[in-house]
């Protein structure tokens, strides 16, 4: 895909988060939308994935350890194929298959339950270390909140990571620099990111988290880096392309009524007005 | 009993853990720097490539062993108890018991029988944690026959299983011909009238021994032994209760939430029978050898044999 056809493709993902959080009355559209441009390049370019065949063997595998943005992972996969667009506005209600965190067991395309912040990269890097143990071609990617990196478990998983040696690993940390309470650096903070995980033996690179040539580039390094994880620290803003939700930490875990909800679709509208 | 042969659970573990290695290519074998004393290091020596050492990080343990377990292998993961379900509980509840991966915990030093490291180390609380977890099956093998037994059960099933082992040598009471082990089901070790010893891990052997000395008494007890805690061989147990009318159950496990409560659970809507708990009674441990920590909670075979009587009298 070109950066282009990409960006149109972020911004459809976008309006089905705004979308199914606004129908779910609840859920986290803040980190979803950071980390939307990230989503669309994962699920539309870099992995390989088959919509028709979610379990296929040797697939890639990609592991939503900030669970909570499930509505972003949704938005994708259900653009990609995986499932109905329509059905994203059943987020979070009874009887939907799309519960507030991403459960593997109801969910077509999610290869791990995750939720419980620190738990994901773990099962990522189980994954990983299965996949070298086999000598199997995929690679398993998982995405971190920047508040997340405060869980202890997170760093347990890098030091055996690193360790290993797991080169079919790559690690996205979505540095939007908020987390429920405030700033990151306020709360407890994580920085520096990228020199933590250099400690731990990961290959880092630093992008713009919403450039999609610095995203192609990334990923594109990770490929060719051998003998270590790789960590891409993906500055990006919480609630990209949602005017009242950038950069708001409020925007965390709060859903828009229906006014915002129209100033939102509109915002993103406009966006992809002059896409075209 | 001391012409009784006696073998620790965790030593089983270890050799059951070669035995099925070589029957199951894809079985792997996760420690978290216990290798030495979980015995580990058996499979570790016959096995190098499948045995992976996570270091001391139990909870990322879990998390790899569940990663693993959805690219089609069979992780056991073992440390002590206090740590595979204890320190555990929420990434064994999120990571492996909601998605329902195919991960085995063996969970060794179960129990007051940890011994001279004390209290911080006797994990009196694994079986009532785990067994709250949906979908999660839980075992706690008497000896070493049962112990393989509930090995080769655990990884012919698919799904998430907790095996609990001890530390010390404990008798071997199940070893006859017509042994035969089936997840969910217990076993009448001896049949009697009077009252019912309902049994789990080490506790079977001190309920056989206590059993006999009734028997001295002109009490007849029957002795049930249940390795599998959850799902509960509710059946068994309702129909000694029916027969007896008296239960106590016996573990070396707090009362809250152990086997005393599964069997409570299962006899409270039934009426037939009052029950008492034999086991740590809401106290932690403390240093000592295992028999002297066994013989002051009362749980070794004159212990259960007097707790039995005291409420036998009260019938």
């Amino acid at each position: 895909m070109t950066n282009s056809e990409l960006q149109k493709t972020a911004n459809a993902v976008r309006k089905g988060i705004v979308t199914a959080v606004h129908s779910a009355k609840a859920g986290h559209p803040g980190g979803s939308l950071s980390a939307a441009d990230i989503y669309t390049y994962l699920y539309f370019e870099e992995m390989n994935i088959d919509p028709k065949d979610p379990k296929k063997e040797g697939r890639d595998r990609f592991v939503l350890s900030k669970g909570h943005t499930a509505p972003g992972l949704y938005s994708a996969l259900a653009h990609r194929g995986f499932f109905p667009v329509d059905d994203l506005v059943t987020l979070r209600k009874l009887g939907s298959y799309l519960q507030g965190h991403p459960s593997m067991q109801y969910v077509p395309g999610v290869d791990m339950s995750s939720g419980s912040l620190g738990q994901g990269i773990s099962a990522a890097v189980g994954m990983a270390l299965a996949g070298q143990m086999d000598d199997a071609p995929y690679r398993v990617y998982t995405l971190l909140g920047d508040g997340e990196l405060q869980e202890g478990q997170v760093w347990e998983a890098s030091m055996f990571a690193g360790h290993r040696n797991l080169d079919n690993l790559v690690v996205i940390v979505d540095n939007n620099g908020l987390q429920i309470d405030g700033p990151v650096c306020e709360v407890c903070n994580p920085y520096p990111i990228d020199k933590k995980f250099e400690a731990f033996n990961f290959h880092v690179i630093n992008i713009d988290a919403h450039d999609y040539d610095a995203i192609r580039a990334a990923f594109l390094e990770a490929r060719e880096t051998k003998g270590k994880p790789t960590c891409i620290v993906a500055k990006s803003l919480k609630g990209k392309g949602v005017s009242f939700m950038e950069g708001q930490a409020a925007w965390h875990g709060t859903a828009p009524n229906d006014d915002q909800y129209k100033t939102a679709m509109a915002d993103l509208d406009l966006i992809d007005q002059n896409l075209a | 009993m001391s012409d009784i042969k006696k073998i620790a659970t965790r030593e089983s573990y270890g050799k059951a853990l070669v035995e099925l290695g070589a029957q199951y290519e894809n079985l792997v074998v996760l420690d978290a720097d216990l290798a030495a004393a979980t015995k580990t290091d058996m499979f570790k020596k016959v096995y190098p490539e499948r045995h992976i050492d996570c270091g001391i990080a139990e909870c990322n343990m879990t998390g790899i062993a569940a990663g693993m377990a959805t690219c089609g292998k069979i992780p056991f993961i073992s440390s002590f108890a206090m740590f595979a379900a204890g320190r555990n509980f929420e990434q064994v509840r999120n990571s492996i018991g909601y998605p329902h991966l195919n991960v085995k915990i063996g969970a060794t030093h179960a129990g007051i029988t940890v011994g001279e490291d004390g209290a911080s180390h006797q994990c009196c609380e694994d079986i009532a944690l785990m067994r709250t977890i949906p979908g999660m099956v839980v075992m706690c093998p008497a000896d070493d026959v049962e112990a393989k037994a509930a090995m080769r059960a655990a990884v012919a099933y698919e799904g998430p299983v907790y095996l609990r082992f001890g530390r010390a040598a404990c008798p071997v009471v199940n070893d006859n011909p017509g042994y035969k082990f089936e997840i969910g089901k217990g076993q009448v070790l001896r049949e009697g009238s009077d009252i019912t010893i309902v049994a789990t891990g080490t506790c079977v052997g001190s309920a056989l021994e206590a059993a006999e000395m009734l028997a001295s008494d002109g009490v007849s007890a029957e002795v049930i032994n249940i390795c599998t805690i959850k799902p509960l061989d509710e059946e068994l147990i309702i129909k000694s209760a029916k027969k007896t009318g008296c239960v106590v159950t016996a573990e070396e496990h707090t009362i809250i939430g152990g086997l005393g409560s599964a069997v409570c659970d299962a006899l409270a809507e039934t009426a037939l029978a009052p029950v008492y708990r034999i086991g740590v009674r809401d106290v932690f441990g403390e240093s000592g050898s295992a028999a002297a920590l066994m013989e002051k909670f009362k749980l070794d075979g004159k212990g259960v044999y007097e707790q039995v009587k005291e409420f036998y009298q009260r019938k």
